[in-house]
């Protein structure tokens, strides 16, 4: 077998430096996730932006046309859209101050020093261990009219059967119940962590100077933790935002739209009437009223 | 009453209400397992507190949807550990090599590269749906298994925790490894990653928990029975309202396992991954 010996000699082929080498195994090492960030993340969000200005129906896809607002202008004459924003500002409104002040509440109780704090700890983080699906097919279980658990505790007490999921006034109030106790406990733990940051010495200062439990708390804790509380704050909005879950499986937007969200309306137009470009102006409008809440509660909370 | 008792008594009356609390926060999952383990007639004749204490104890529920030709629940968590597995691994070695590129091997733009990552975190996974969706068509990945598994490897939120880690990494490891002649993949290969044992278990839980309570997406790209996964299963079992309640809860009590599973071995970097997340901000 005839070898090859006609390499260049080393001397005369141009080192790469260290520093060279160094940079370009940068761009190999980075290109993996690059290419898969650019095309499964960067893409869509750009194509929702595009589709958004357009007329393409998935039935449909060779009639793709620009058609400039129409869908925004379609979509702010739609009264299922108003309805959907309204419930989803309902949820996030009511959800985000309960869930929260349940957290923290939670938070400031297992972090006292008594011995069933470690077992508060696990079973109030419990729910959060649980899917959300799953957390939503079990409380259609127990908020049942006439066999749920729930009613029948509140028979106990002399209270007559409540409709709960079947009533419009009272399915969106359910929900937010449901993902009160889903969802604080994973609150309580970033909490947690914030509290066990606050010098001990600042309580022991307050008590010499007289103060009582709300003073403390008020005085001493509320200030010492108020990044936390900020961040809290801000991905439970985003988080709340996003509901759509829990009325897909316990509802279907029920009764009579008043769990209908901005997401469920979203996912309706997209994949069961496959107009993707309303399905994207709805996209755009969510993302922007993320954005700009999220944006607004930073500006609100740094003073 | 002296101090020593009020602050007993105090203590006492914390004990109690964080005891009959915690009972409200687990009573509904409580409920699901011990329904699990019940004959179908008597889940919604015990009521009250007897609805907490089986008076026979059956798994026939498991084995009727494990192992019955119909439901085959078994096929679901099989999907469901294949792919959010396979997620987790590629997503491990792909975002920790890139959070590594970016921040130890500095190119033109490393930077700006970054900070876009770093900008994508805060875009909702629901604004792309749509468009996601016709980009994994177009691949002819509908209904196949990379459909779950390709568009979640890469992860602005990983990246962004491997480069916080990464960051504070012990410089002279690195030159000690270099200056032995590492080239820059043995020095991450042999040096960083068996040094960074926390941060890929902090990643891998988050990501595995999250995939695998992923609903939306598996949703709408695996209709046909072949990839669909837990979530995606139970909700047709619940929809299908042939099934028996029983067997329901069977269903829902196993697919919460693997993450009580994770929450009891794992509990520290499951616990560090929400509070790491939380101190950024």
């Amino acid at each position: 077998m005839e070898v090859k010996t006609t390499v260049v000699p080393v001397s005369q082929k141009k080192p790469m430096t260290y520093e060279k080498q160094k940079r370009l195994l940068g761009v190999v090492f980075s290109l993996p996730a690059l290419i898969l960030l650019f095309t499964f993340l960067i893409l869509p969000v750009i194509l929702a932006f595009v589709y958004s200005f357009m007329n393409y129906n998935m039935l449909n896809p060779d009639g793709k046309v620009f058609t400039g607002l129409d869908n925004y202008i379609r979509l702010f004459q739609d009264s299922i859209f108003l309805t959907s924003l309204k419930n989803t500002l309902y949820f996030t409104i009511l959800v985000v101050p309960i869930q929260c002040s349940v957290a923290l509440g939670l938070a400031l109780l297992v972090n006292k020093k008594v011995k069933v704090a470690g077992i508060g700890r696990v079973f109030f983080f419990s729910p959060v261990v649980t899917s959300m699906v799953v957390v939503a097919i079990l409380w259609t279980f127990l908020y049942n009219v006439d066999s749920g658990i729930i009613n029948n505790a509140l028979n106990f007490f002399g209270i007559e059967n409540q409709p709960f999921l079947l009533s419009a006034d009272q399915a969106m109030n359910s929900i937010i119940f449901m993902s009160v106790w889903q969802a604080a406990g994973f609150q309580m733990m970033i909490f947690l962590a914030g509290l066990k940051d606050v010098p001990e010495e600042l309580y022991e200062a307050a008590e010499m100077d007289g103060a009582n439990v709300w003073q403390k708390f008020k005085h001493v804790t509320l200030p010492s933790i108020s990044h936390v509380t900020g961040f809290v704050l801000i991905i439970t909005t985003i988080q709340a935002f996003r509901l759509f879950i829990q009325p897909f499986v316990m509802t279907n937007g029920g009764p009579s739209d008043s769990t209908k969200t901005l997401v469920f309306m979203l996912y309706e137009n997209g994949f069961q009437f496959r107009d993707v470009g309303y399905s994207s102006a709805i996209a755009v409008v969510f993302f922007v009223i993320v954005l700009v809440s999220s944006f607004i509660l930073k500006k609100v909370l740094k003073q | 009453m002296s101090y020593q008792t009020k602050e007993k008594m105090k203590k006492v009356f914390l004990s109690i209400v964080i005891l009959v609390l915690g009972f409200l926060f687990i009573a509904p999952l409580l409920w699901m397992i011990i329904a699990s383990i019940k004959p179908e007639t008597m889940i919604f004749k015990d009521m009250g507190f007897s609805a907490f204490f089986p008076k026979e104890v059956t798994f026939d529920n498991y084995m009727a949807i494990l192992f019955s030709e119909r439901v085959n629940f078994f096929h679901y968590m099989w999907n469901s550990i294949l792919t959010v597995s396979l997620t987790v691994l590629f997503g491990l070695f792909v975002n920790s090599l890139c959070a590594y590129a970016l921040v130890k091997l500095k190119f033109p733009f490393s930077n700006f590269i970054l900070l876009v990552i770093i900008a994508l975190y805060v875009v909702p996974f629901e604004s792309m749906l749509i468009p996601l969706y016709i980009v994994v068509n177009s691949l002819g990945w509908i209904n196949e298994y990379p459909a779950l598994i390709v568009p979640f490897i890469a992860s602005a939120f990983n990246i962004f925790l491997f480069r916080q880690f990464f960051m504070g990494f012990p410089k002279e490891l690195e030159e000690a490894a270099m200056l032995d002649g590492a080239s820059p993949w043995q020095t991450f290969w042999r040096v960083v990653v068996p040094n960074s044992k926390p941060v890929f278990a902090t990643a891998a839980i988050l990501t595995f928990v999250s995939q695998w309570s992923d609903f939306m997406w598996p949703l709408i790209v695996a209709t046909d029975k072949k990839i669909q996964t837990v979530q995606v299963g139970i909700q047709y079992l619940f929809a299908d309202r042939t099934i028996e309640y029983g067997q329901i809860m069977a269903a829902l009590t196993l697919t919460t396992i693997p993450v009580i599973l994770i929450f009891i071995f794992f509990q520290r970097y499951y616990v560090q991954g929400i509070t790491s997340s939380g101190v950024k901000g």
